[in-house]
């Protein structure tokens, strides 16, 4: 219990720290959205007239705790951009985003962990090899780039989906599965080799250990001992690299969805910034770091329950 | 065998995630045997490209970047309305008289012409919008556009539909400035839904993603002939190649020259220019360009033709001031050719102005802009040919806007200005020396005197006469570098027809319909 209290403390000291940061950014970097707003129109005059009426000429702090004060209430603002609230602009983004997301993790899951075994299983020093090569290429391959190949390949040659011809997840379920399907492939293709690297060194290590000579002096089995007992030990730093790769596919989506014309919440944040729509970032950036925060707590508990061992620190 | 059967099966799962999943799903966009996308054409739809979303307040009154001009043209429309010759046509007004002395002007309002949302367009909603033009409120209107119309007094509506209004002195521009948008009286849903008397009616639309437009079938005019629009967003230039070389497109205009080459043949390309002035501007008050010796040396190493054969195969117009070709009345060809590239000549004029030895230059530029990348790139090097040291500094466009465009804390900077009306007006009052948008800190007694002048003009030969001293001013100062109007290409696809171009920014879907 009180492992959770410490946990949920540092939660919300990163929360802080990250939604100050974000603040912060944005009193640093040149540009300032009411400029960008009045377009060719803006002078020194309407300039000074409309910071005013968004608030911006008031001090940094007054700002930031009067943000941190309506955030906590669910209130992020109007959108300068939009004007409308960046709840309801965004509430339409985390679905797309999510759906995306959510794909690239099954893929991942799907593939790599049956795959990752069966190359355990079948250890052998040409596949090892081959393997390793193989995942080197796969990972060395910048994201974006495997995206516009597979929008060639996938889109242009086989016709497989409409490159550019997004369906909205609430218009048409299906079709946008069916286009998704392919950026969360691209998203997907580098975590699937790294997770099988990671499994099979992971395997490899414990695969050394004392307790696997005993397993075999039992008279296991290499599969038997591999299941029965290297899995779960093996398992610990495979759960935490899958939080990390929870956390990293939103980053990678962020990549694809301009690669792959997908208005979520990545194309958003961009645009976000370049206009230097402050409220919709900042809200953004939160969601972000909290979902970091909830992903990375819940492999922690994850773990302690795989590995008894952990529930002591 | 078990193991190499488990192996198989892994193998198996793989394969069919890859294949299987993507297999079917993509197919039902129907495409017809020309390659084009025939389940839209059944509905009677069509999907255009937009470079760039409707990232501002949609309110048709203020200061909205060009994107969207283009789009809102298809759903607002004003007493007259700017029509492809650059003529005005009149629209929610059915016909207007001014008076002999110029000062009076009346109306007469169309019966019925309604708005998307069915109401009936009132003499009360007439004076409603123009007024609240004048009263500019939230202090974001269209400064030009305010300013212009704030010289109407007395907007009062007759009891035979039409609504008339007095001016203290005559001016042969002000009608051009009654394009501006009739909205609902005390419509406060201006910011986010637009609601006018166009041929299509905003339906809905998600940032980021699209704007959907449908054909209003209550306009008063010829009804447009396809029923639904999606205005679909590509920021990205090789996502949006993409799309349209996979048929997710059926319109794609502001194409480059390099971005056509790629599309096959189930497009034609219709050429046209962006209707703007493409130049480096100035800042004219920083040393050593507030030297006109220095700026017309500068002149002098531009070559156009190199630009415009480099940055877009020969496509694009040169222009030699603030005025593009389009604007016909006004354009003056000979200054085209004023300065004559001729480096040698720009080497001995600089060491007239003793910068013998060059100078270094920093050129701001926004990344996003590809064209405007490509020239100062071409332009650094023609400058380095008379011993300018120049340099290009790439920047978003927020950082633009504030630092170069309003803060003015620039040397120089490659942009594209256009006209958000057929006016001269709206090109050349920036460059007085006290307007609030003349971001090159130009100052010259004549040419604002010269303005002055244009805006007591009471007959239109004249007035024109006197802008064209104003445009000849801007040439012989070297006020700028100036470029060309750059070209605007648009993709079609091949069974759609009926575009037509304009004079001002605007992408007019009216009379775009598909063929048999």
């Amino acid at each position: 219990m009180r492992y959770a209290a410490k946990k949920l403390g540092w939660m919300l000291l990163t929360m802080v720290i990250v939604s100050f940061f974000a603040f912060l950014a944005f009193q640093i970097i040149p540009g300032d959205p009411t400029a960008k707003l009045l377009g060719s129109d803006a002078t020194a005059e309407s300039v000074a007239a409309l910071r005013a009426r968004l608030g911006l000429d008031q001090p940094f702090f007054t700002r930031y705790f009067d943000w941190v004060y309506h955030a906590l209430r669910g209130d992020f603002g109007t959108s300068y951009s939009y004007l409308i609230p960046v709840s309801s602009l965004l509430a339409g983004k985390l679905g797309v985003t999510g759906l995306l997301t959510a794909l690239a993790f099954v893929i991942i899951t799907v593939v790599s962990i049956p795959l990752g075994l069966a190359l355990c299983t079948y250890d052998r020093p040409w596949l090892r090899r081959l393997g390793a090569a193989v995942e080197q290429i796969i990972m060395a391959v910048p994201a974006f780039f495997t995206g516009i190949l597979m929008t060639l390949l996938f889109g242009l040659v086989l016709r497989w989906f409409t490159p550019g011809g997004f369906v909205a997840p609430e218009a048409d379920l299906a079709r946008s599965v069916g286009y998704l399907f392919f950026p969360a492939l691209s998203i997907a293709l580098p975590r699937i080799a790294m997770t099988v690297k990671m499994l099979r060194s992971s395997v490899s290590k414990e695969m050394e250990k004392d307790y696997i000579l005993t397993s075999y002096s039992r008279g296991n089995g290499r599969r038997a001992t591999l299941y029965r007992h290297v899995l779960r030990n093996a398992a610990v730093p495979v759960v935490a690299f899958f939080a990390m790769t929870v956390a990293d596919i939103v980053a990678g989506s962020i990549v694809m969805e301009q690669v792959f014309a997908v208005p979520g919440l990545g194309r958003l944040l961009l645009h976000s910034i370049a206009n230097r729509d402050y409220p919709v970032v900042q809200a953004i950036v939160v969601i972000l770091a909290l979902w970091v925060v909830l992903v990375n707590g819940a492999a922690d508990l994850l773990n302690q329950r795989l590995d008894p061992r952990l529930r002591l620190m | 065998m078990k193991r190499k059967m488990s192996l198989f099966l892994a193998l198996v799962m793989v394969c069919a995630v890859l294949g299987g999943c993507g297999g079917g799903s993509g197919r039902k966009g129907a495409e017809g045997s020309n390659g084009l996308n025939a389940e839209r054409k059944a509905n009677n739809e069509i999907v255009v490209a937009i470079p760039q979303d409707l990232e501002e307040s949609l309110d048709p009154h203020g200061s909205v970047s060009a994107g969207t001009r283009e789009v809102l043209f298809n759903i607002y429309e004003g007493l007259v309305k700017t029509g492809p010759d650059g003529g005005l046509i009149p629209a929610v007004a059915e016909s207007y008289h001014i008076s002999e002395d110029g000062l009076t002007y009346t109306f007469k309002l169309r019966e019925g012409v309604k708005f998307h949302n069915g109401e009936p367009v009132t003499a009360e909603d007439v004076i409603y919008s123009i007024q609240r033009c004048i009263d500019n409120a939230g202090n974001t209107g269209d400064s030009a556009l305010v300013s212009a119309l704030s010289a109407i007094e007395d907007l009062t509506a007759g009891a035979d539909g039409t609504v008339s209004f007095r001016i203290g002195a005559p001016n042969a521009e002000l009608i051009y400035f009654l394009t501006v948008a009739i909205i609902p009286a005390d419509y406060d849903a201006v910011d986010t839904v637009p609601c006018g008397t166009g041929p299509f009616r905003y339906v809905s639309r998600s940032p980021q993603e699209n704007v959907v437009v449908e054909k209003f079938d209550a306009y008063w005019g010829t009804p447009a002939s396809i029923d639904k629009v999606t205005y679909r967003i590509y920021t990205d230039p090789t996502a949006m190649i993409l799309a349209v070389k996979a048929g997710a497109v059926d319109l794609c205009p502001h194409l480059t020259a390099a971005q056509v080459k790629q599309i096959g043949e189930e497009y034609t390309v219709a050429e046209d220019t962006m209707n703007l002035v493409q130049a480096v501007y100035l800042n004219n008050a920083v040393a050593p360009l507030n030297n006109e010796k220095v700026r017309q040396a500068m002149s002098c190493a531009i070559n156009r033709q190199e630009i415009m054969d480099m940055v877009a195969d020969g496509h694009g117009v040169a222009v030699g001031s603030s005025i593009y070709p389009k604007l016909t009345r006004y354009f003056l060809p000979e200054l085209v050719d004023y300065y004559t590239y001729d480096p040698e000549k720009g080497k001995a004029l600089l060491t007239e102005a003793g910068y013998g030895d060059g100078f270094d230059l920093t050129i701001a530029v926004v990344s996003s802009y590809q064209p405007h990348m490509d020239t100062a790139e071409v332009v650094v090097e023609q400058l380095r040919a008379i011993g300018i040291n120049a340099s290009v500094q790439p920047m978003d466009l927020a950082t633009w806007q504030s630092e170069v465009y309003v803060g003015r804390n620039y040397q120089a900077t490659v942009m594209g200005v256009d006209a958000k009306n057929v006016t001269a007006r709206a090109m050349l009052e920036r460059f007085v020396s006290d307007n609030g948008k003349n971001f090159i800190n130009y100052a010259n007694s004549e040419y604002d005197a010269l303005y002055i002048r244009a805006q007591e003009c009471t007959d239109e030969d004249e007035q024109t006469a006197v802008y064209q001293q104003m445009e000849r001013l801007l040439t012989e100062t070297a006020a700028n570098l100036y470029i060309q109007d750059l070209a605007d290409l648009v993709a079609i696809r091949s069974d759609l027809t009926g575009l037509q171009f304009y004079p001002i920014y605007a992408l007019d879907l009216q009379t775009v319909h598909y063929t048999d």
